[in-house]
């Protein structure tokens, strides 16, 4: 059922980099599970595949000395969900991932393979970008580190040339310590289902817990690629927690987005979401920082 | 009854559980063949040629065919029994590939290759020349564009049209005080979503075709294979082992005619067609879309004095089953409530959409959802009750179809209506939730409906079943209907245990049927089959009875008429005085030195009754609107089905069908792209099946009442328990809100167009649009 013309199994990055700049045609495969639909689907006849799956080096969360956290790109989106680290310092990550396909999905599915597929629906991206991380990326010649920030290129289009391999998202102390956030990911069902909108939001508070310090914000499929909302940002910063700071917030980032229509949403639909679900995960983080607000 | 009523497990829950139940694909022989076929990637036109040269070269491919190839025979595929009066026939029009192309995804050619990658990379090379012609997606626009007719046997491209009068309806709106209600009505092609995707192996032996296929209709498939090749019928032979449901879909030839006549062209070497998802999304059969025009003209006491439907029904490139969906919606119509003058038209119309076919409950859906949200429109305009709308006018006991004859012998309804508003509190909480602000609103909703009991007198129902006693006193079941996941299989050995007076375990059910060898039945379709072939079961297990009886009457010296069989026992009649032992009735019979005679019984049973059930669904919602989610607080589905022959399969059923409904009315449409008329959504993926955690806690109850016409006292369950959900989906977020929403399902974009319209949602900026 499966039309691919070589599987290389490497047994070590060293390796599999070597293979790549042999083979820079050949695709990565990680989990698979955007991978093999898309050969499945003819769109990638004859393809050859570099099956990097088994390196367990490109596996694991820790927490590393510095405070930063660092996954390895393999770690399986169950995985991620169910890590300690996780789960004490980045429980909107975990959160987010869980939303993802079913459970079959998420055991074979990596988090590496989410971002480097592109794409503005995949549902770790958001939470990435709100907590600034870091990738590092290898090579041949040796490794780069490139803010997440600037990753996204394009739909589907990443910076990582044909022969380089991620190997690391770093979050630095700076971005989670304090920090609170929440996820929506809105879609038209509740499991096996790609985002028709994602947003992530996260807060460190005053220590009164009545003042946002700082709000980050970042959606999914509100335009071509996984975007933050520098407006709705900026506005939140060193507000009181009010509601009506909320509706201006939901304001905010409509100067920031653009959306597209498609047959699987309208791009007024969307703006309708991106508006509410703005307001929505703002106040559950705020919540969740322990700050109080009525609406 | 001792067995009847009962909820003893199902006779292959076990096999199901262990994986020992053999589907289709199970059975595929070593060697096999791999076919796939190209669908067209126009919806209109024609197929002027093709070159086949690059896919000759991919290695495996042992045959190619195309729509030039295939017998000059049009044929049909409605899992209809056949009629002999030819006006009555299904309409012949489709070949086994067509080089006039009628909707997207049309089969237009076949390969043939060693092993499934060879067949697919072949279809994909396959280069084809089209002409084209403009894609005609919507009825109406279908009768305008009659230049080149779909079908030129067809030439205004409508399939058929049909209407009646019930009574004088102009004379009868000129009555003074009445007040009229109008609405028009929207229902989408959906899917089956059988989880065992189309498919079938096929080979030659004996002289014989033998196609192995997920069919519920194996009788009916054996003879369209044959109008489809032009052989004998006799010389086509099908076996239907297990399958993964079916819905509807699978009472249709699918891949079985292509595949019989695939397996000639290379010498009877197994061939098998195995449909992927995505072409048993584009390539099968879907449900109707059909546009519903209501009027309803009502007294001020909330009688019903005249009422009228216009039907136009959606029927795609191929007849299919056709008109009879329309026809079935629009008799629907009168009969739910059947007073006051009643004027009813129905037009199924070709277009160049996937051909629709049969799907659980057969147009009903359709006319329900209009229906049902058109007496909650008439309560919203008059202020009247929607409870007293319904009970007022609804179907009662006796009631007489006129143009059918169905008539109403046993009725539940009212309790059925009372026991939902009561666990609900329906009437309470709808006056409550009027009149609500907010962002997040509740309200209630509720819906009826009647169903018929399986096809008579529309065609011919006729059952065969035959039973054979083992020397241990078990007997064999062979039954020509088929198990298709409903549980028909362990109702029937239910059935056969009571009436012969055996306890379950000697009944031992053949579940699969093979048409050379299982008696003639019809099929699975239109909830027929514990009542027609109940019947016919009932018949031949009493037959089997008193062969047994006779023949341990012989040798006990007794008239039989004073014998009785109870729990594997042969009694005194009205005693419990144990004479002799089936077992040992079925040891001698085989094994008499003198009087040998090995017991079976086979009887047919020609229906000529039909009878109506019901049943009502209450649901209460929660509406966010800035969101535009619909969130089901609770539901329940109370029906009227006759005697419940096994309480717990029956409550799965409804279970089941309470799914559908609610796909029906929240999630599932197929989205075409208008240009081309693919279907855009033609996976699981982006056709949005309910997953568990999108599934309410489903509520069921029943009200039993005793049928005096069916075998038990049952009466249809299969497709009813889908049909009122929608509807009462609809009618709750109408109480919530007060938005009348006239097009299923509620899915969040029609939520949001709804609700800006209603000012409910701001309408956005143009600069952010």
């Amino acid at each position: 059922m499966y039309n691919f013309k070589t599987l290389y199994e490497p047994a070590s990055v060293a390796e599999a980099l070597t293979l790549k700049a042999a083979h820079p045609e050949a695709l990565f495969l990680a989990g698979g599970s955007d991978i093999l639909i898309k050969i499945r689907e003819g769109r990638l006849d004859g393809v050859d595949l570099i099956n990097i799956y088994m390196l367990d080096e490109l596996r694991g969360i820790c927490l590393e000395d510095d405070g930063s956290i660092l996954i390895r790109p393999l770690t399986s989106f169950t995985d991620v969900a169910m890590h300690p680290v996780i789960k004490a310092h980045l429980p909107v990550l975990g959160e987010a991932v869980n939303t993802i396909g079913g459970p079959q999905v998420r055991n074979i599915g990596t988090i590496g393979g989410n971002i480097c597929n592109g794409v503005p629906s995949a549902d770790s991206a958001t939470t990435l970008k709100t907590y600034d991380a870091v990738l590092e990326i290898v090579s041949a010649e040796g490794t780069r580190t490139l803010p997440y920030a600037d990753f996204n290129t394009g739909f589907g289009k990443v910076d990582l040339s044909p022969t380089e391999l991620l190997a690391g998202i770093r979050i630095p102390k700076a971005s989670w310590e304090g920090f609170f956030g929440h996820y929506i990911k809105y879609s038209m069902r509740k499991a096996m289902d790609i985002a028709t909108l994602g947003c992530s939001v996260n807060v460190k508070l005053s220590e009164d817990k009545t003042m946002i310090q700082q709000l980050r914000i970042a959606f999914g499929v509100a335009a071509p690629i996984p975007i933050r909302s520098p407006k709705a940002e900026e506005l939140a910063k060193g507000k009181k927690i009010t509601k009506a700071l909320i509706d201006q917030i939901g304001e905010a980032v409509l100067e920031d987005v653009n959306p597209r229509s498609s047959w699987r949403a309208s791009k007024e639909f969307r703006l309708q979401l991106i508006e509410e679900l703005a307001k929505r995960a703002s106040v559950e983080a705020i919540k969740k920082a322990g700050g109080t607000i009525d609406v | 009854m001792r067995i009847v009523g009962s909820s003893p497990n199902r006779v292959d829950a076990f096999d199901k559980v262990t994986g020992k139940a053999k589907y289709t694909p199970d059975l595929v022989p070593p060697h096999t063949l791999e076919a796939k076929v190209l669908h067209s990637t126009i919806a209109n036109g024609w197929v002027k040629a093709f070159d086949l040269s690059e896919a000759w070269k991919v290695e495996g491919v042992v045959e190619i065919v195309t729509c030039f190839d295939v017998p000059d025979i049009q044929f049909p595929t409605a899992g209809h029994p056949w009629s002999t009066v030819p006006a009555k026939q299904d309409i012949c029009d489709r070949k086994l590939l067509n080089t006039r192309v009628r909707c997207y995804a049309d089969d237009i050619a076949a390969v043939i290759a060693e092993t499934e990658l060879a067949a697919i990379e072949a279809v994909r090379k396959i280069k084809v020349v089209y002409e084209e012609l403009p894609v005609i997606l919507d009825v109406k626009e279908s009768l305008k564009n009659t230049a080149v007719p779909i079908h030129e046997e067809r030439p205004d491209n409508i399939v058929n049209k049909t209407s009646y009068e019930i009574g004088d309806f102009n004379e009868a709106i000129k009555e003074a005080g009445l007040t009229k209600v109008s609405g028009t009505y929207e229902t989408p092609v959906v899917s089956h979503c059988h989880i065992e995707p189309a498919n079938s192996f096929a080979y030659e032996e004996a002289g014989k075709i033998v196609v192995v296929s997920a069919t519920q209709i194996p009788h009916l498939v054996r003879r369209m294979v044959g109008q489809a090749l032009g052989v004998e019928w006799g010389t086509i032979r099908i076996i239907k082992p297990y399958i993964g449901g079916g819905f509807g879909n699978r009472q249709d030839a699918l891949t079985e005619p292509l595949n019989a006549y695939l397996t000639t062209r290379v010498g009877g070497r197994p061939v098998r067609l195995a449909y992927t998802r995505e072409e048993t999304f584009e390539a099968t059969r879907t449900r109707h879309a059909m546009t519903l025009d209501l009027t309803t003209y009502v007294r001020k006491d909330g009688s019903f004095a005249a009422r009228e439907v216009v039907i136009y029904s959606n029927q795609g490139g191929y007849a299919s089953h056709g008109h009879a969906l329309a026809a079935n919606a629009g008799n629907a119509f009168r009969m739910m409530y059947p007073v006051g003058a009643i004027k009813g038209e129905a037009v199924t119309v070709y277009t160049n959409m996937p051909t629709a076919g049969a799907m659980r409950a057969y147009g009903i859906p359709q006319i329900a959802f209009a229906l049902e949200s058109h007496i909650d429109d008439i309560s919203s305009e008059t202020g009247l009750d929607p409870l007293l709308l319904r009970t007022k006018n609804m179907m009662r006991l006796g009631y007489v179809d006129g143009p059918t004859t169905i008539t109403c012998h046993s009725t539940g309804l009212a309790e059925c209506i009372t026991k939902g508003e009561a666990y609900l509190d329906y009437s309470k909480k709808r006056l409550a939730y009027a009149n609500q602000s907010g962002p997040i609103r509740r309200g209630v909703g509720m819906a009826i409906f009647c169903y018929k009991t399986g096809v008579y007198p529309i065609s011919l129902e006729t059952s065969a079943v035959r039973m054979i006693l083992n020397q241990d006193g078990s007997m064999q079941v062979q039954v020509g209907a088929t198990e298709i996941g409903q549980g028909a299989d362990t109702a029937w050995v239910m059935m056969t245990a009571e009436t012969v007076g055996v306890t379950l375990d000697k009944v031992h059910l053949v579940s699969s049927q093979d048409t050379d060898v299982t008696p003639y039945d019809t099929g699975a379709y239109g909830s027929r089959q514990t009542y027609v072939t109940g019947m016919a079961v009932r018949k031949t297990a009493e037959s089997m009875k008193r062969k047994i009886l006779e023949y341990a009457a012989l040798m006990i010296n007794k008239d039989p008429i004073d014998l009785d069989i109870v729990d594997n026992n042969v009694v005194r009649k009205n005693t419990e005085i144990v004479l002799t032992t089936v077992k040992e009735v079925a040891m001698e019979s085989c094994y008499s030195l003198t009087n040998s005679n090995h017991i079976a019984a086979e009887e047919t049973h020609h229906c000529s009754d039909n009878t109506y059930a019901f049943g009502v669904c209450f649901t209460e919602v929660e509406v966010d609107i800035p969101l535009c989610e619909i969130k089901i607080l609770d539901i329940i589905n109370v029906h009227d089905s006759g005697r419940i022959i096994n309480q717990t399969m029956a409550r799965g059923q409804v279970h089941g069908g309470m799914s559908m409904g609610l796909g029906y009315g929240l999630y599932e449409y197929h989205k075409f792209d208008p240009k081309t008329g693919r279907m855009l959504n033609g996976n699981l993926l982006d056709y949005k099946l309910m997953t568990p955690l999108d599934t309410p806690t489903l509520n069921a109850d029943f009200v039993e009442t005793n049928d005096p016409t069916g075998p038990y006292g049952n009466k249809s369950l299969g497709e009813p328990p889908t049909i009122p959900v929608a509807p009462a989906i609809r009618n709750a977020v109408l109480n919530a809100t007060g938005v009348a929403i006239n097009a299923t399902p509620l899915h969040p974009e029609r939520l949001y167009d709804s609700f800006v319209e209603a000012s409910l949602i701001k309408q956005r900026r143009s600069e952010h649009v």
